[in-house]
């Protein structure tokens, strides 16, 4: 029995002993360095003067610049804008998208015929899978103006229509919904196996006390999952500032920027469209800095309050 | 005991109600828009025009989905999605496997090393811009491999595999290599056959990564002929629909009215829609595994 693995790095017999493991992992560690580890040497370019065209050894190539995209990004009349946009669309998001999977996590476990149960689940879950392009699609014809099913319903019911897309005001609004619509079944999921893990007898405890099926959710289901739900809050904190890049992408127009334009699709227009390379790399990078932060920080707090730790 | 009886069931009572209707809501919330596209996309189109489509179709005709049927465009796109969804979705879950059993291995002496060179890319990366140059740099504008090299395999992903893996018992690959069996072929006759659920549910995920992917296409397929449906769905209901009303309309006889951009917008909702919803029912019985390891251990 071997009391401690044996981690050498230099040692023959260890990499003789894991020589078919090594082999294993060579495409992936192939892959890993040139698609994430070279952009993340990359990030150079955020203090240089990136020649279009320069290609990877332009990474290197350019004229070093200091902070100066840096400092052309906070003083110009957007940054405070973006921040606050990607911000608020994913603090919206977290606030009204993570309440509803666990409510109806609870509510579909009361379903008692499980075929039943199981359409519903399919049902609710089948959203997550369509494509972004697809929901934008969809989004964008029920609200348009002219033949949108939302504004027939309006003017039906004798109100003047709306146009959602193209007013600054509505859009936080649409994003969250749609995005908790298309997730909330499939996040659903994990609640519901953490309500089916509760066993039979604390149920039957609780009706030989005579609570009531109020009771046993407030008292017996929610105090059960509280250790899934903080799991999942915690992830959903380090997820803060992920914005859904492509949905935005999507149903924005400059129109709205006022409250739509966030870092990510900032970065895309000034570095793919304008190719202001160095610039957007710039942007970029203070976005992953602050992501990467609020990871590390929900991920110290997660093992503080419990052993789990997604590291 | 008695008194207690009917304020019970009236609190159980009014519990049902408030469930049902939960229930209710949320079934009709999410099924309903597709309901909704799938009438409007086969009503006959004056009844569309006049609003009459709510719920079921009205007269029900195939005429645009004939005419959309008839655009080679679609046929392209899709053809080109198929291809990046086969070929894509079978790299990404021989990478997953060769990345998640050497990681696996508690006896492997660079297992901490490389979990950790996985796992950091989870939550730091280059991001845009310098990804784009590096693939670009490599020459993949405009190819193929563009859609499937950048995302070969996906860290989170190979966690849930490692999860699956580590669950076999140990004793089963120890019995193995006493028989001379080699890591290769513990991978492919114990780590994989075992692994049979958690491997479905990252098929589904990867194989709907690779369906849906539409950001690496636009970023990095200019050319109309390598392009996946996304980008010809993104034409069809955000841009414009034009095109195929266009060169569908001069050989078929359809009355102007069924022409309607809403009609044929939402018969290509339909068609992108259809593999989705079919593949999904099949592989409920793996989900609640497939997520349940990828949260608690991921």
């Amino acid at each position: 029995m071997q009391s401690k693995e044996d981690t050498q790095f230099f040692s023959k017999k260890n990499w003789y002993r894991g020589r078919y493991l090594v082999l294993m992992m060579v495409p992936v560690i192939v892959y890993y360095v040139i698609f994430c580890y070279l952009p993340m040497i990359g990030l150079y370019m955020s203090f240089t003067q990136f020649r279009p065209g320069s290609g990877v050894a332009g990474i290197f190539t350019g004229k070093f610049v200091g902070l100066k995209w840096f400092r052309q990004f906070f003083h110009s009349p957007y940054a405070f804008r973006l921040i606050r946009n990607t911000f608020l669309l994913s603090f919206y998001s977290l606030i009204f998208g993570f309440p509803i999977p666990i409510i109806f996590a609870v509510a579909v476990c009361q379903i008692k015929h499980s075929g039943a149960q199981k359409v519903i689940q399919v049902l609710t879950y089948l959203p997550y899978f369509i494509s972004t392009v697809v929901v934008a699609g969809m989004i964008n014809n029920f609200l348009s103006p002219s033949s949108g099913v939302i504004n027939q319903l309006i003017v039906v019911l004798g109100g003047k229509p709306i146009n959602f897309l193209g007013d600054p005001k509505y859009f936080r609004a649409i994003y969250v919904i749609s995005k908790s619509w298309q997730s909330f079944g499939f996040n659903s999921i994990i609640f519901v196996a953490a309500i089916m893990s509760i066993p039979q007898e604390l149920y039957e405890a609780m009706d030989v006390d005579g609570a009531g099926k109020w009771r046993k959710v407030f008292s017996l289901i929610l105090p059960s999952i509280k250790p899934t739900i903080i799991l999942l809050l915690i992830m959903a904190l380090g997820s803060l500032l992920n914005v859904g890049f492509e949905q935005v992408y999507l149903l924005y127009s400059p129109a709205i920027y006022e409250t739509a334009d966030v870092i990510q699709t900032y970065v895309y227009r000034q570095g793919i469209e304008n190719h202001s390379y160095g610039y957007a790399t710039a942007v970029g990078l203070f976005n992953s800095l602050i992501t990467f932060t609020i990871v590390f920080l929900s991920n110290r707090l997660s093992r503080k309050l419990s052993d789990t730790s997604i590291w | 005991m008695k008194g207690k009886t009917p304020a019970r069931s009236f609190g159980d009572k009014s519990f049902d109600i408030v469930n049902g209707f939960l229930v209710a809501f949320a079934v009709i919330v999410c099924f309903y828009p597709f309901l909704y596209v799938f009438s409007i996309s086969i009503s006959d189109g004056v009844a569309v025009n006049q609003g009459r489509v709510w719920l079921f179709p009205v007269r029900p005709n195939l005429s645009v989905f004939k005419m959309v049927l008839g655009y080679s465009d679609l046929w392209l796109s899709y053809s080109n999605t198929l291809f990046y969804t086969v070929v894509g979705t079978v790299a990404n879950i021989v990478m997953t496997c060769l990345a998640a059993y050497p990681l696996s291995r508690q006896r492997f002496f660079l297992r901490r090393k490389l979990n950790f060179f996985l796992a950091f890319t989870m939550y730091f990366s280059g991001g845009l811009i310098p990804t784009y140059i590096v693939v670009t740099g490599l020459g993949l504008y405009n190819s193929r491999l563009a859609m499937i090299l950048p995302v070969l395999v996906s860290a989170y992903n190979v966690m849930i595999c490692r999860s699956a893996f580590e669950a076999i018992p140990e004793e089963l690959f120890e019995e193995a290599s006493l028989e001379g069996a080699n890591d290769f072929v513990c991978l492919t006759r114990i780590a994989i056959p075992l692994s049979k659920p958690t491997l479905a549910v990252l098929t589904l995920y990867y194989a709907v990564a690779r369906y849906n992917d539409f950001f690496n296409a636009l970023l990095y397929l200019g050319k109309k002929e390598l392009q996946p449906l996304q980008l010809f769905l993104r034409k069809i209901l955000l841009l414009s629909s034009n095109e195929i009303m266009q060169t569908a309309g001069a050989g078929t006889a359809i009355s102007a009215a069924a022409q309607s951009t809403l009609q044929v917008r939402y018969v290509c909702i339909v068609l992108a829609v259809i593999p989705v919803i079919l593949i999904c029912p099949f592989v409920q019985k793996y989900l609640v595994k497939g997520t349940m390891l990828g949260a608690v251990k991921g």
